[in-house]
């Protein structure tokens, strides 16, 4: 492991700096902001100052407290999402690849019709429906979501499928989660851990446009493309405050996309 | 050729289940909402006998099947119903900003298409240089960022450093078409820098593939500029992967616009569906999402035949 991180190129490197601090100022949040997530401690779009580093945001709270709260919020919400939406996406995925059949198809053409829908518009019309509750969030999103890992990891277990050791497990007389667990998903890991960087990506853009359209995560609670919303008045007078919750957010997906750059490189045996 | 037509008919086909399968979905949604309509919109204080009423306006006391057909006629006819918020009838309010949507759309794809085959072009030309490089990792960025960062960057050098936009899209019914693209310029920018770039690399890629074929050397040994080969040689041959990439950008298009509308307070269908799905006006939701799905899954369609088209491989698969 250290070895392989070792010879990681620069970009992945720079991917990992970026993701590390993420996931350090996440982890840490309590210990870092010098303020309450909530509280109100200055005057309107205060510039930065010692006291309020970044400055403060429309009401008048800490800009910095907000954007350390807001990594743990965002970052915990997209993260819980792209792993309700793995667990769901390869679990199906492998059924259907390993049972074949009515439970393919089954499966299959429920997914393509959930695909046909342009996903924001889907999550709008749930949204709509439902309210904007977080529980209601995780599963819309997982749903949809977890359609294009179903793709994915049907497509690699049905390779695999194939494979000698799979119809040796099955002459054995094991079951089928026997297989799935102890033959399949060893040998699917690697594009799916790839896979899993690239949905975290796209989850991630998706609940900051959400939250940016005011139906994410509600305030009072910090997240990143609701403080963009909530301060977006700003910019009009030529105050910067709305762009540094957004510049987080490319930064951070940025920084994923590198790592699965480079773990694509690695798993496509492409070694120049 | 048979082939081909039937395989077109068949996808054609499949596009019609799919809507139909869509419509059912979109008026089952409201449906599943917990307690119903009535008592959703009117809140916990309104007295039985306003709901009551309210249901028998909203026709809520008949069955379900009997609903969707009387839904599925009216829509057929242009009529969406009336919206809860204002009383007023759904298609007023949007044919208007449906026309709004697809001008924004359809400038931002006069600019984008065109830019981003030149792009691709130049990228494949100048391939494995400092400037393909270039344009390679600004392409990746601008794919990682979000709508409204590029939206925020724009407005704040163009409209707030230079002057030289506005940062509002306000149109109005009677605004002559210079005035109009000149008020819709700063959105149209945003979305053509977010689909430029899967198509830019889309044309790179496909360029580059077909460069590696016998006839390009054969030219290259005629002595023909390379510029020319990849305009003219190269390029007409790799159209049937643009093609697709281009008319699958033109549908995430049509769905990219909601987050540029907001940004810009452009009266467009999009911004009407967030503000809808806010105030839980459900005729609205039903009727754009609708909107938004046919039109997706109609270019989606188009895609898939443009390519099957211009693509020998495919006309001759029987599938």
């Amino acid at each position: 492991m250290f070895k392989l991180i070792k010879q990681s190129p620069v970009s992945a490197r720079i991917g990992m700096l970026i993701v590390g601090l993420n996931l350090a100022v996440a982890l840490f949040a309590p210990l870092i902001a010098p303020y309450e997530e909530t509280g109100v401690v200055g005057d309107v779009w205060e510039t930065s100052s010692s006291a309020f580093l970044l400055g403060t945001d429309h009401i008048g709270r800490d800009l910095f407290t907000r954007m350390v709260y807001g990594a743990r919020n965002t970052i915990a919400l997209s993260f819980t999402i792209t792993g309700l939406s793995f667990f769901m996406g390869v679990f199906m995925g492998f059924v259907a690849a390993v049972k074949k059949g009515w439970v393919d198809q089954g499966i299959s053409r429920v997914v393509d019709i959930i695909m046909a829908f342009p996903t924001l518009i889907f999550a709008l019309m749930v949204l709509s429906i439902m309210g904007p509750s977080v529980p209601t969030l995780i599963f819309t999103i997982a749903i949809l979501d977890s359609t294009r890992v179903f793709r994915l990891s049907r497509a690699v277990a049905m390779d695999i499928e194939v494979l000698e050791f799979v119809e040796a497990a099955r002459l054995r007389g094991e079951g089928l989660w026997w297989i799935i667990r102890h033959e399949i998903l060893p040998n699917a890991m690697p594009p799916l851990m790839a896979e899993f960087g690239l949905r975290f990506c796209f989850v991630f853009l998706f609940i900051a446009a959400l939250s940016f359209l005011g139906l994410g995560l509600q305030p009072p609670l910090a997240d990143w493309g609701g403080m963009v919303r909530e301060n977006a008045g700003a910019i009009n007078f030529g105050i910067l405050i709305p762009l540094i919750p957004a510049a987080a957010i490319a930064v951070l997906t940025v920084g994923v996309n590198l790592i699965v750059d480079w773990f694509l490189h690695l798993s496509s045996g492409l070694h120049e | 050729m048979e082939n081909l037509t039937q395989l077109i008919f068949k996808r054609c086909l499949a596009s019609v289940a799919t809507l139909f399968v869509i419509s059912i979905i979109i008026f089952i949604g409201v449906e599943l909402l917990p307690g119903d309509v009535a008592q959703a919109v009117l809140g916990q204080q309104a007295t039985p006998e306003t709901v009551d009423a309210f249901r028998k306006e909203l026709k809520l006391d008949l069955p379900p099947m009997v609903r969707y057909g009387a839904w599925l006629k009216g829509v057929a006819h242009g009529d969406f119903g009336n919206s809860l918020a204002n009383g007023r009838p759904v298609a007023d309010q949007i044919g208007w900003r449906l026309g709004n949507t697809l001008f924004l759309a359809l400038l931002t794809s006069a600019i984008a298409v065109p830019l981003a085959i030149c792009l691709g072009m130049l990228a494949a030309f100048y391939r494995n240089t400092l400037f393909d490089r270039c344009i390679s990792i600004s392409t990746l960025s601008f794919i990682s960022f979000p709508e409204f960062f590029i939206a925020y960057i724009l407005i704040l050098v163009f409209s707030i450093q230079l002057n030289w936009l506005p940062s509002l899209a306000a149109v109005n019914e009677n605004m002559g078409l210079g005035t109009r693209i000149y008020t819709v310029l700063l959105p149209a920018m945003t979305l053509t820098c977010v689909v430029t770039a899967h198509m830019m690399r889309q044309t790179r890629a496909a360029i580059i593939n077909v460069l590696a074929s016998a006839y390009i050397e054969m030219a290259q040994i005629k002595g023909i500029k390379r510029l020319r080969i990849i305009v003219l040689h190269a390029f007409p041959n790799s159209l049937s992967p643009v093609i697709n990439v281009v008319a699958l950008n033109m549908a995430y298009l049509i769905v990219g616009v909601v987050i540029v509308e907001v940004v810009f307070v452009y009266p467009g269908l999009g911004q009407l569906l967030v503000d809808s799905v806010a105030k839980r006006d459900l005729p609205v939701v039903q009727a754009s999402g609708l909107i938004f799905s046919v039109v997706y899954i109609l270019l989606n369609l188009i895609a898939d035949i443009l390519s099957m088209l211009s693509n020998p491989k495919l006309r001759q698969s029987r599938i």
